[in-house]
């Protein structure tokens, strides 16, 4: 023990290299409630540049603000199944600091009281290459509260002008804080899959990170193992996919490691993740912090969720990703992987319902919808839907294959007209001949033609080499046109080959 | 039909128009030539809608004609520059609102309009409604018509003085600390302000948005019943609107006040109040008694706290709510201004006159971070002791009774530089404010110089018909007549 450990020297004391990273992620969701928070005004901000606006979200002299009850029931909605308390008395709050992008130069938004708070997310945790699940992660959701989204602004326009484009003011806004308990990349990552994936069940969003309506940050700091104060925390923002975060995140933890190891201390700031180049870059100081000297919104009454309400809208809540999992596994037999992929969003998960509920049964059903369906949508660019295949076609398309009407090998080739032309899959067996010869009678003519062709082969199996059979059916079932019953096929070999 | 019909209340003017002894352009027409002839010396209005108050005046006729005119129809009113209006500009008398046109009218502009009132245009105030002479208007300055050398009142000074110069019946304006109230008592007109939550608030230009109320100023008591009538009501554009039933306030006035108790706190007439002010205001009280009214009283222990707990509330409000006046949207934006931040600074600096800018000023530091709890938490505290103690005291009393003012009408330019006496003047008047209660002002004598004193009523919440009551017995039976001001140039 001679003076301070040089971390860099690498004397086995890996304790002095080591440190855990703490992130908590603050997630901005876009609420898809048809008019804005405060106004009548249309949410759809990909109109033309200013048209969806009014008074109220342009901040004119003299108005005042209504509260969109819609926006607060998807709040509560979001809240309720993120497990967290739901609120009997809430309030918003003004936020105030200048920008063009705020029409009143105050947002606002909720403060000490927000509609939700105290929940938690299971996560089970995945890593951005591999979707099979490592482990399964708790993260308890701080809280979730209501605001209103900003004008955007575009810069660099025709004569060096900035533009402010006021249809996204006022759009509801859904801030989402967990506590800091994740621990890496992955796990964050995975908290963002799982978070989209609840919300797209509640239907309240759209979550498109691209266009903007999920935005995520992520505060970041590392500690020595064991240790119970946090170090100091930097915010990464500006990321604009998932893997965007994940890689974000990695970055930013190396970053810091290195600060520490060198003997620095981590600045607390703002850094801007820039995609591009693969790194964070600072932004803001907390020296140049806003001091958002917020205070309850004057011109609004308080909210109150009453326990009538919470029920109500906790009744007409869909069943949740982790339960229908679950049913899917106990209730319809399905693999605990394939309950996972045929619940990863609420449409698929839909669809596979309708499919069984039209008469399929469950395991053939998963089968083709993440086998050859998905490959089939895929190459045009769909999403298994009953637009794409009516539920209906598809579950009596493996009715013909269980009652042995067609072969599984016809229904695949059938699979793309089906999509492509909308037609009942019994339509087009007959009419295309493709009903699968299962009597003898029609059959024994072609498998004598079989074995007279192929003596060689034919005296393999007479002579107990079972391999051979599979050839003589390929044969049998090329001469039908793939029209016959391989079972029957089967059959009949084995009474030609072994009563002579 | 030789009557001035300027001079009229808006009663004897609606039942002449019934009765077909005028038009409703023929009234239009005669405030119109008296606008002409007394307010190059008074200044109460900063636009006159001449062509706009002829062609609704034409409308009231049609309506009258056709049997459907309610009270107010052709009736004359003007607006505080405050309220927002299609017609014409909305400036709060603000440099950064020059030319500001309002895309939508306030819901009290509407309702009047529906009710076929006769808009003369708009009329002066305190920038943004803060002050309490209407020195602080950037537009003119307006003069008090009882001496020209001396204030109207403020912020609604313009209401006060159009009303009180006969250039209309009826005004409408707001009262944030007092700003109907007391521009009412200076000029000797009639001025009520609305519980808090009667008067939907969407389209008036927020000061202080806990605070602020629309309301009438008339020339008897009668007139602010008929105009409550019409601008109060629940309105779904402003959430704080009250979901309250309203009355027909003109049955409240009875004449009546026999089973009523007046409370008269303690606090409110203590040697800091004149007695130019106090012999007028104690004599109101005593008529009421004369006419079976108890006189009873009562206790506002925590009214000395009210201007600094007023001034803190009412400044980190307006500290946001003026933060929209930025340049980017509407408004003055400087034109030396090269970047965003010099857009925000150039344009505010210059746009704002120095007692909204030390009103922005202030209120920004008592919501600054460790500044929030002991000024704006502490404050909001106090505000609702001090709501508590009206409420005791409404335990003994349907009404309580005080002065409006300490003293009658400043000179020009008295308070100019005494901001912090200019603060303290509003003593009787933002209780209430801080309250959230209805109160009214009424004239109760005048100074040896002439000037007009004011008494104040103020009432229980959402109960402006009993305070209304009283006012009008007294009125009735008080025998003031203030005669009218001479405007002697
Ligand atoms: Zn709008």
């Amino acid at each position: 023990m001679t003076g301070a450990a040089d971390p860099m020297q690498g004397d086995g004391n890996t304790v002095s290299t080591e440190f855990e990273a703490v992130i908590g992620m603050e997630v901005h969701v876009e609420l898809n409630t048809r008019s804005k928070v405060f106004c009548g005004c249309s949410t759809n901000f990909h109109a033309p540049p200013n048209t969806n606006v009014c008074p109220v979200c342009l901040g004119m002299p003299g108005v005042l603000p209504v509260l969109n009850r819609r926006a607060v029931e998807r709040s509560v909605a979001a809240g309720i199944a993120l497990g967290c308390t739901i609120s009997r008395w809430s309030k918003m709050d003004r936020k105030n600091y200048f920008y063009p992008d705020l029409a009143k130069n105050y947002q606002i938004s909720q403060y000490d009281l927000p509609l939700s708070h105290d929940g938690v997310l299971e996560v089970d945790v995945v890593s951005p290459g591999s979707q099979t699940p490592s482990a399964s992660k708790r993260i308890r959701i701080r809280r979730a509260h209501l605001e209103e989204d900003t004008a955007r602004n575009t810069h660099a326009l025709p004569g060096g002008c900035s533009g402010v484009d006021f249809n996204r003011s006022g759009v509801p806004l859904l801030e989402i804080v967990t506590e800091p308990d994740i621990q890496n990349a992955d796990e964050a990552y995975s908290y963002l899959i799982s978070l989209r994936q609840l919300l797209l069940y509640l239907g309240i969003s759209d979550c498109n990170m691209e266009e903007g309506s999920l935005r995520a940050e992520a505060n970041i700091s590392l500690r020595r193992p064991g240790a119970t104060e946090l170090g100091v925390k930097t915010e990464v923002k500006n990321v604009a996919s998932f893997t965007g975060a994940y890689r974000a995140i990695e970055y930013e933890i190396a970053r810091q490691r290195q600060v520490l190891l060198d003997g620095g201390t981590v600045v607390q700031e703002t850094r801007g993740w820039d995609a591009d180049r693969g790194v964070t870059v600072a932004q803001r100081t907390k020296e140049s912090a806003h001091d958002y000297r917020y205070f309850p919104e004057p011109d609004l009454v308080p909210i109150v969720v009453d326990a009538a309400w919470e029920t109500e809208i906790r009744s007409g809540l869909p069943e949740l990703p982790k339960a229908r999992r679950e049913r899917f596994a106990t209730a319809l037999g399905l693999s605990s992987y394939d309950a996972t992929v045929l619940t990863a969003t609420r449409a698929i998960a839909d669809y596979f319902e309708a499919v069984v509920a039209a008469g399929a049964p469950a395991k053939p059903a998963a089968n083709w919808i993440m086998g050859d369906l998905q490959a089939v949508l895929s190459e045009r660019d769909l999403e298994p839907s009953d637009a794409a295949l009516p539920a209906a076609h598809l579950a009596a398309m493996i009715t013909l294959i269980e009652t042995g009407k067609i072969s599984g090998k016809i229904a695949k080739d059938l699979l793309p007209e089906l999509v492509d032309t909308k037609r009942p899959p019994e339509a087009l067996v007959e009419e295309k001949g493709l009903a699968q010869i299962s009597d003898a009678g029609a059959l024994r003519e072609l498998v004598r033609k079989a074995v007279a062709d192929n003596p060689g082969p034919a005296q393999d199996v007479r002579n107990g080499k079972t391999k051979a059979v599979g050839f003589l059916v390929g044969q049998v079932m090329k001469a039908s046109k793939g029209k016959a019953n391989p079972k029957v096929i089967n059959e009949l070999l084995q009474e030609e080959l072994t009563s002579e | 039909m030789s009557r001035d019909w300027f001079g009229c209340t808006a009663h004897e003017i609606s039942d002449a128009l019934r009765s077909g002894a005028v038009t409703a352009r023929e009234v239009a027409q005669s405030c119109l030539d008296r606008i002409d002839a007394v307010d190059g010396r008074v200044q109460a209005y900063v636009e006159v809608w001449r062509d706009e108050a002829l062609r609704q005046a034409d409308a009231a006729d049609a309506r009258i004609q056709a049997g459907t005119a309610g009270p107010l129809t052709g009736v004359p009113v003007s607006l505080k520059d405050v309220l927002c209006t299609q017609t014409g500009a909305t400036t709060c008398c603000s440099r950064i609102l020059e030319g500001y046109r309002s895309p939508f009218d306030a819901t009290v502009v509407r309702r009047l309009q529906e009710a076929g009132a006769v808009f003369l245009g708009k009329v002066n105030m305190d920038e943004f409604a803060m002050g309490s002479t209407t020195e602080n208007s950037a537009r003119q300055v307006t003069r008090n018509p009882w001496d020209l050398e001396r204030v109207p009142g403020g912020s609604s000074g313009g209401s006060a003085a159009s009303v009180a110069a006969d250039e209309t019946a009826i005004s409408i304006g707001s009262d944030t600390g007092g700003s109907i109230r007391q521009p009412a008592a200076f000029c000797g007109c009639v001025g009520m302000k609305p519980t808090y939550g009667r008067v939907s608030r969407y389209g008036l230009v927020a000061f202080a948005s806990s605070l602020d109320q629309i309301g009438p100023l008339a020339k008897d008591v009668r007139d602010c019943a008929t105009t409550l009538n019409v601008i109060c009501g629940r309105d779904p554009h402003d959430s704080t609107s009250a979901d309250v039933p309203v009355p027909d306030f003109t049955e409240a006035l009875t004449g009546d006040v026999g089973d009523l108790r007046i409370g008269l706190p303690r606090e409110c007439f203590t040697e800091d109040l004149s007695d130019v002010v106090r012999g007028p205001v104690i004599q109101a009280a005593r008529t009421l008694e004369d006419r079976g009214a108890t006189l009873v009283d009562v206790d506002l222990p925590l009214l000395r706290y009210a201007v600094a707990t007023y001034y803190i509330i009412c400044t980190a409000e307006a500290s946001a709510n003026l933060a929209r006046f930025d340049g980017v949207r509407y408004g003055y934006r400087d034109p030396d201004a090269k970047n965003v931040q010099d857009m925000y600074v150039l344009s505010k600096s210059r746009g704002f006159g120095p007692e909204v800018q030390r009103r922005i000023v202030l209120g920004t530091y008592v919501l600054s971070s460790g500044y929030y709890d002991a000024y704006y938490l502490k404050a909001q505290r106090v505000r609702r002791l001090i709501r508590d103690d009206y409420a005791r005291a409404f335990a003994s009393c349907d009404a309580i009774l005080m002065p409006v003012t300490p003293s009658p009408a400043y000179r020009l330019g008295e308070m100019l530089d005494d901001p912090l006496q200019m603060y303290l003047a509003d003593i009787y008047t933002i209780g209430v404010n801080l309250a959230g209660l209805p109160a009214i002002s009424v004239p109760c004598g005048k100074s040896s110089a002439g000037l007009p004193i004011g008494m104040q009523l103020v009432g229980k919440a959402f109960d402006e018909a009993t305070i209304l009551r009283a006012a009008h017995a007294y009125e009735l039976h008080a025998g003031i007549a203030l005669g009218r001001p001479a405007l002697a140039g």
